[in-house]
């Protein structure tokens, strides 16, 4: 059994990296993103490096949304989970797995780009750091909680708006924990509450994920 | 003794459509099913169904071995080998990637790369491959885990004349080693085979299963 789950997540983080829409184009979205946000409100440092926070969030959530309608869909197109469904892993642990090679493949790499983002939108060294450890819980709820919205628009064709209506609101509970949690080292109060609060939602989607992913794809294969 | 599968009373349906009622079998150790019947009858559903990729509508398929029941997630698990007419294969990997994954997936080393004359292919990506090299690589995956069910649909297709050869004797070494197969087909396979033929159910019976 951790034969086949080290077998499945090389094989899913293989993909990610050599098929389109891998990381490099959540990467690339993200950067242009953040690029465009001193365009847009004028180059005062002031202003930006107190919203630089709240808006690495908000385009952190939105990366995230890009490469879900690939999770699920290519292997389903491809059959692969016919092959999948009769190795020794329940479906539910097949979707986790999925999820955290997604997270490993996107995820992590939009979190490390995050304190370098913020630090060029002129946030200071220590908020930066602290980026980076929030962004990581949230990018893995983002990913679990995607993958929610992966599986229930699976085999619907261009399933790719409703996953964003479906996860959207979804994705509000981290960006809120997450920006007030910069909002907290900025203003130098405790960051603890704001940080127990992004790693319970991290683990609440950690929980809940598998069980509904499993569900989920177990009626859309069908 | 060995394994055994025993299909009771199975009756299957696809949306609101009966494809299939009350179907009886028993598969013993050693014993091979062709399933034959017209286009759009119910044979791909009803492997898939044995599979355990869709639920029945009536009826109860239960594997025993030396007549202790096996668990259906065992038996899913471990025991059965389903090749579709779709080669569940993704299309960028290489042929070794693949090969190598499904030997770690489904837990068993690589195997029957030279008997499958796969060796020129090894370095390319799955989606070069013609239909009947597809299958190939399926099949070297009934080579690498071994189990005791393979559920074959059309297996003989997309192959070439030795290739059909190759892969019928894979099935006869399979059936002499006490294994069980099913397998959809139009054209009759090469070695003796209880035949099974699904006919569409009549009227009077899509009714009352329409209730």
């Amino acid at each position: 059994m951790i034969r086949a789950s080290f077998a499945l997540i090389r094989r899913d983080l293989g993909l990610s990296l050599t098929r389109g829409g891998g990381p490099l184009l959540s990467v690339g979205f993200y950067l242009t993103l953040m690029a465009m946000i001193p365009l847009s409100l004028g180059p005062d440092q002031a202003v930006l490096s107190r919203i630089a926070a709240g808006l690495t969030w908000l385009c952190l959530a939105l990366s995230s949304l890009l490469s879900l309608e690939r999770l699920f869909e290519r292997d389903y197109e491809d059959a692969v989970f016919d092959t999948l469904r009769l190795g020794p892993l329940p479906l539910e642990l097949i979707a986790l797995l999925k999820c955290l090679s997604q997270w490993l493949g996107t995820g992590v790499i939009l979190s490390l780009m995050t304190p370098v983002v913020m630090i060029i939108l002129g946030a200071p060294m220590s908020l930066a750091l602290m980026g980076l450890v929030s962004a990581f819980l949230g990018s893995l709820s983002f990913a679990l909680i995607g993958g929610i919205g992966a599986s229930l628009a699976l085999g619907s064709r261009k399933g790719g708006v409703l996953m964003a209506l479906l996860v959207l609101p979804f994705y509000v509970p981290p960006v809120i924990f997450g920006a007030g949690l910069m909002q907290a080292v900025q203003t130098g109060a405790s960051p603890l509450q704001a940080l127990a609060f992004l790693s319970a939602y991290a683990l609440f989607a950690l929980a809940l994920g598998p069980v509904a992913m499993g569900a989920a794809l177990r009626s859309a294969l069908s | 003794m060995g394994v055994s599968l025993r299909v009771e009373g199975l009756s299957l349906k696809k949306g609101y459509n009966l494809l299939i009622h009350n179907l009886n079998f028993t598969l013993k150790s050693g014993e091979a099913i062709s399933l034959y019947g017209e286009n759009g009858v119910g044979k791909t559903t009803l492997l898939r169904t044995l599979a355990g990729f869709l639920t029945p509508f009536a009826g109860a398929i239960s594997a025993y071995e030396n007549d202790v029941h096996i668990e259906p997630e065992i038996w899913q698990g471990r025991r059965i080998h389903f090749l579709g007419h779709h080669d569940a294969l993704s299309p960028s990997r290489t042929v070794a990637q693949e090969l190598k994954f499904h030997a770690d997936y489904l837990g068993g080393a690589v195997a029957g790369i030279e008997m499958l004359n796969l060796t020129p292919l090894l370095d390319l990506e799955t989606r070069y491959l013609s239909a009947g090299q597809k299958r190939r690589l399926s099949c070297a995956k009934l080579l690498m885990a071994k189990r005791s069910l393979w559920l074959l649909d059309e297996p003989m297709a997309p192959l070439d004349v030795d290739h059909r050869a190759l892969l019928s004797g894979l099935m006869q070494a399979h059936l002499a080693a006490g294994g069980m197969i099913i397998a959809a087909v139009h054209d009759p396979l090469p070695f003796a085979t209880r035949i099974l033929k699904l006919e569409r159910p009549t009227a009077k019976e899509r009714e009352a299963a329409s209730v």
